[in-house]
């Protein structure tokens, strides 16, 4: 399990928590994710823009 | 007048003290505006004073943007999250929404207990949908916040101009959206503002359904329930509004529905000219280029800039829009608009007089450097750009 992060606002998504409001279940990996994933907090970057934080 | 002050890892000190901290208690006037010719209407009898909030608006606000200048100044980066932790800001923010409420009901009073004239009635009701319009302009500050009261107090004040979609529709649709030709919330070039208008407002409810809809379908939520944030905002325009007319009887359905209209249309002028012809690149995956700072128009008129919270520092917010309003910054060199909004309105309003404005200024861009295959373009105005301007800049 790991966390990735949005390069421009900061977002993490933790896969062990995923996000509960966006409808992602806890455990869901980052690769799983839709191919259209935008930042849920600024929308400004892609899927392929997330940094692995660890 | 508060001093943010911080040592950087090089024993450097570096300081600030925001000249506008006190100026920003200014943004509470833009809802009051309305009240202010009732105010007047109580005291003197006088009708006339319901044409004021329509000119501290219009008249005022283009002159003091000219008067006062523009405003060049920008926190250090290493003190913005001090700057952003300091409550007084947000504050703001909040006792903006109840007074929104206290305008709108307030003036809903007045029209449904006094026998107005048709034209006292007409310009307190077209004032008070654009005052209420600038709520939007609240809930936007609001709205892109990740605290819990922050985004519901954006869905209480997103239904007084009954807009409740527009948190989701601007975070999720036009964010990702900006300054493409399938964002209903950019202007094209060529495009007058009544056109736009036609493609925003239905485009923008339609993108925001979409995106809401596949949200609760992921959730496994009916669509058609508490869940959907769309409509949790609507509700309460609804209680609202539904009130009014109870109170007051069917003088209120006028007035809402002018209301209401003169509102949404405040947005559809602000989404007009933020992006107005500007065109992110696609690259070679199909994607477009990410947003740049040359993809919004700027205005960096102080008055106007503390009236509508810094929203006219445009570009910084879609580069970093989670940033707070007192820490957006200017930049040089950027698309820029010769006045405020107020201005800019009345420009809009004018379709022949926003082309003579906006246009040449698009063209001027260094990175469209006349060149019409970089801009957002009317589809059916492309041919006669092509001709007007194609010949001396393509």
């Amino acid at each position: 399990m790991a966390r990735y992060q949005c390069p421009g606002c900061r977002y993490i998504y933790d896969e062990r928590v995923g996000d509960d409001h966006e409808g992602y279940p806890p455990g869901l990996i980052f690769e799983s994710l839709p191919d259209d994933f935008v930042c849920p907090d600024c929308s400004v970057r892609y899927k392929e823009d997330f940094e692995l934080k660890d | 007048m508060r001093t943010y002050s911080i040592t950087t890892e090089h024993g450097e000190q570096v300081s600030y003290t925001d000249r506008k901290r006190w100026l920003w208690l200014m943004s509470l006037a833009t809802p009051l505006f309305p009240l202010v010719g009732v105010v007047g209407h109580l005291v003197t009898g006088h009708e006339t004073w319901l044409l004021l909030p329509l000119c501290l608006m219009f008249v005022l606000g283009p002159i003091f943007d000219w008067l006062f200048g523009e405003d060049e100044n920008n926190p250090p980066e290493i003190l913005v999250p001090l700057l952003e932790q300091d409550n007084y800001y947000r504050v703001l923010t909040y006792i903006t929404v109840p007074l929104h409420y206290v305008t709108f009901i307030g003036v809903a009073v007045w029209v449904g207990t006094q026998s107005l004239s048709w034209w006292g009635f007409l310009v307190l009701t077209v004032a008070t949908g654009f005052a209420d319009g600038f709520a939007i302009n609240t809930g936007h500050e609001l709205g892109h916040k990740r605290t819990k009261i922050e985004t519901w107090l954006a869905k209480i004040v997103l239904a007084v101009p009954a807009y409740g979609h527009f948190w989701i529709e601007h975070n999720r649709g036009h964010h990702r959206d900006v300054a493409t030709p399938e964002d209903p919330a950019s202007a094209r070039m060529g495009e007058s503002i009544y056109k736009f208008a036609k493609r925003e407002i239905p485009g923008a409810f339609h993108r925001a359904w979409m995106i809401e809809h596949e949200r609760l379908c992921r959730k496994e939520l009916p669509v058609w329930s508490l869940h959907n944030e769309v409509l949790q905002s609507y509700m309460i325009s609804v209680v609202l509004q539904v009130g009014l007319i109870a109170a007051f009887g069917w003088i209120m359905l006028p007035f809402l529905m002018l209301h209401n209209f003169f509102s949404w249309w405040v947005l559809t002028s602000a989404n007009y000219i933020e992006h107005y012809g500007l065109l992110r690149e696609k690259q070679a995956d199909g994607k477009y280029e990410r947003c740049q700072p040359h993809h919004s128009w700027n205005a960096n008129h102080k008055y106007s800039n503390l009236l509508l919270f810094h929203l006219q520092r445009h570009s910084d917010h879609h580069a970093n829009p989670t940033r707070r309003y007192q820490s957006l910054r200017h930049f040089s060199n950027l698309p820029s608009l010769p006045s405020g909004y107020y201005g800019m309105y009345i420009i809009a309003y004018i379709p022949s007089l926003w082309f003579r404005v906006l246009d040449q200024r698009l063209l001027a861009l260094p990175h469209v450097n006349g060149n019409l295959d970089k801009v957002n373009i009317d589809p059916e105005s492309k041919d006669r750009l092509y001709n007007k301007y194609g010949a001396d800049h393509g």
